[in-house]
């Protein structure tokens, strides 16, 4: 009230409360701008089932759907691919996919619930590349020990025809595998586990 | 004649009196005293402003006709390329521009660790520098995605990955920035936001903060030695030259030979074999298949070379995550420079034989971590990425003690004029 003295103590209570109720509303303030970044109820809401028929897919062949926006794969496999893959566990980085994503049903040797049809997220798990599906083995490119599998083309990582990891390729984990249902014998529903949960 | 003189003189009098007009220009220009031996590596400097002027205005242009969304995006940039009246020249020289802002800033950055010039006094040009270079590398980055072809696609794919190794909150980190599961039209509009409005607003902040940190101190010199040590009566430095009329002048026809380079690579080579647009990016983009061989743009290469030479699980820290950490303070170390170069001198003119074979060998590394950075990997290919790899960051960790050991010799009181 003084027209000359500075009142100190007013002056330091202005700039508290002016920091602590400024911070308190830019702190709050901020909420809604990180926020948008999530993804909308629009994205959350493209993440339906996908119904894939596997009745024309012919032995050694793969087919790609799209679920979520990601390729899913679906691959017959012939006899001699189901059986090479009891013998790769030298080669593998996870052989018993403990450290990787799949459903129960698939934690085993083939990684699926019917030994002939692979499905798996057509994702490296590396840095999020789509690897190439490569079944002949010897392939030159690849080494004369390649048994069939997927190749990354972006950096380097090897996969099985089970999806799982070589060991020394960047890629840390096997690929996943989605959870999915047979509808009947031809056709499979990707996204959702027996019992209707994802 | 003179009636129109005497009113411009007027009109600069009157604005000068409510702003301050003579002494902007006085402190930056008229009175700005540069020393007088710069030489061909002093160009760069001004070569990135006039990049930098150049992308903002073709940018401003490009959004006239381009639109932000996946359904469109890769349609709008072929519809500015054929059918826009000119678009296509302003679609090249943003495009181009992109790749000569990066070998701009290499060269200028290069000419710091040449002569010194991010030692004391001028630390916080460097880091306001290296704060300039990383935001540029942002905006190439979310610029990229913008044509939405393969290798937009799979790029911002590869790059979002990287924040999913960091422990704990990677994955939903990089949920985040995508804000959605997969790259899609969410991201895309977002990236645009980012490359048109936040970074370009940074960037011309910075490069402002930039210089006037170095107005403050003064401009280093090809010898390294400070003008500011010797000043006539006047208090002017001796070796130093108002930068305008001398290197206004001088620079102005450095940009004009540069201007003629960039406009034979716009107009003969505007793709440069695939190196400044890559082949795979004239495909729409496709979540569904990636392209047989993906690289990123040759300016992120070195970069990239250090994220894939990481193959090894080391200390219960998987590989990837290496990976990503290498990259990261592969930037990162840069900042540090200014502290790890105990040198007593600036110049490598007058560094040891040890500091020149050091800078060597890193100039080497980085150009080859380049050059396999763009190719497909090979176990042999690793194997020399990883050893280019390690001779990048010794450069950096064993600089404190190199750079001190060193024999320099003795640095000249004045500029040599060389």
């Amino acid at each position: 009230m003084s027209e000359t003295a500075v009142d100190p103590d007013r002056r330091r209570f202005l700039t508290g409360t002016a920091t602590v109720i400024g911070g308190i509303g830019a702190g709050l303030a901020s909420i809604p701008f990180v926020a948008t970044f999530q993804p909308s109820a629009r994205a959350k809401a493209f993440g339906a089932p996908v119904e894939a028929n596997i009745s024309n897919i012919e032995p050694g062949q793969q087919v790609t759907f799209k679920w979520r926006g990601k390729p899913v794969w679906i691959i017959r496999r012939t006899e001699e691919q189901i059986a090479m893959l009891d013998s790769m566990d030298g080669v593998l980085s996870d052989p018993e996919s403990s450290a990787s994503d799949q459903p129960d049903f698939a934690l085993n040797a083939w990684r699926s619930s019917n030994r002939e049809f692979l499905v798996l997220v057509g994702i490296c798990t590396h840095l999020g590349c789509s690897p190439k599906f490569r079944p002949i083995p010897g392939a030159e490119d690849l080494g004369s020990d390649w048994k069939g599998g997927f190749y990354c083309p972006c950096h380097g990582s090897k996969f099985d025809l089970a999806g799982r990891v070589y060991a020394g390729v960047p890629a840390p984990t096997n690929m996943q595998v989605p959870p999915y249902r047979y509808l009947d014998e031809q056709n499979i529903l990707i996204g959702e586990l027996d019992g209707g949960a994802a | 004649m003179n009636t129109v003189v005497k009113g411009l003189t007027g009109l600069r009098d009157w604005v000068d009196d409510r702003f301050p007009l003579l002494q902007l220009w006085n402190d930056h220009m008229g009175k700005y005293y540069a020393p007088k031996n710069f030489n061909f590596w002093y160009y760069f400097g001004v070569l990135s402003m006039v990049v930098l002027a150049m992308q903002i205005l073709t940018g401003i242009w490009l959004t006239m006709s381009y639109k932000p969304d996946a359904a469109f995006a890769f349609g709008s940039v072929e519809y500015i390329m054929r059918d826009v009246e000119w678009g296509w020249l302003i679609r090249y020289m943003h495009s181009t521009g992109a790749s000569f802002f990066f070998i701009v800033v290499y060269l200028h950055m290069f000419r710091a660790m040449l002569y010194g010039s991010y030692k004391k006094p001028r630390e916080l040009i460097w880091v306001l520098g290296m704060f300039i270079y990383l935001s540029l590398m942002a905006e190439a980055f979310f610029g990229y995605l913008l044509p939405w072809g393969q290798m937009s696609y799979w790029g911002a794919q590869v790059i979002i990955s990287l924040f999913g190794a960091i422990p704990f909150v990677g994955e939903t980190l990089s949920l985040w920035i995508r804000g959605d599961y997969v790259v899609s039209d969410i991201t895309l509009n977002r990236f645009f936001a980012f490359h048109v409005i936040a970074l370009p607003f940074a960037i011309a902040g910075l490069v402002g903060l930039h210089i006037i940190a170095l107005h403050e101190v003064g401009s280093n010199n090809p010898d390294g030695v400070e003008i500011k040590n010797h000043k006539d009566a006047d208090g002017k430095p001796l070796d130093g030259i108002p930068f305008h009329p001398y290197y206004t002048l001088k620079d102005s026809v450095g940009v004009l030979v540069f201007l003629i380079v960039f406009s034979v690579v716009v107009f003969f080579a505007p793709e440069f074999g695939g190196y400044f647009l890559e082949h795979n990016n004239f495909i729409p983009a496709n979540p569904l298949a990636t392209p047989e061989h993906i690289a990123p743009v040759w300016y992120f290469t070195p970069f990239y070379s250090i994220l894939r030479a990481n193959t090894v699980n080391f200390f219960w820290i998987p590989a990837k995550l290496w990976g990503v950490i290498f990259m990261g303070l592969g930037t990162m170390i840069l900042f540090l420079l200014p502290w790890l170069d105990r040198s007593p001198v600036k110049s490598i003119r007058y560094r040891g034989n040890i500091y020149k074979i050091a800078l060597g060998l890193f100039v080497v590394a980085f150009l080859i971590l380049g050059y396999l950075g763009i190719l497909p990997p090979t176990p042999a290919r690793t194997i020399v990425a990883q050893i280019c790899t390690v001779v990048y960051f010794l450069f950096f960790i064993l600089m404190p003690f190199y750079t001190k050991w060193d024999k320099t010799k003795p640095v000249p009181e004045r500029v040599t004029g060389k």
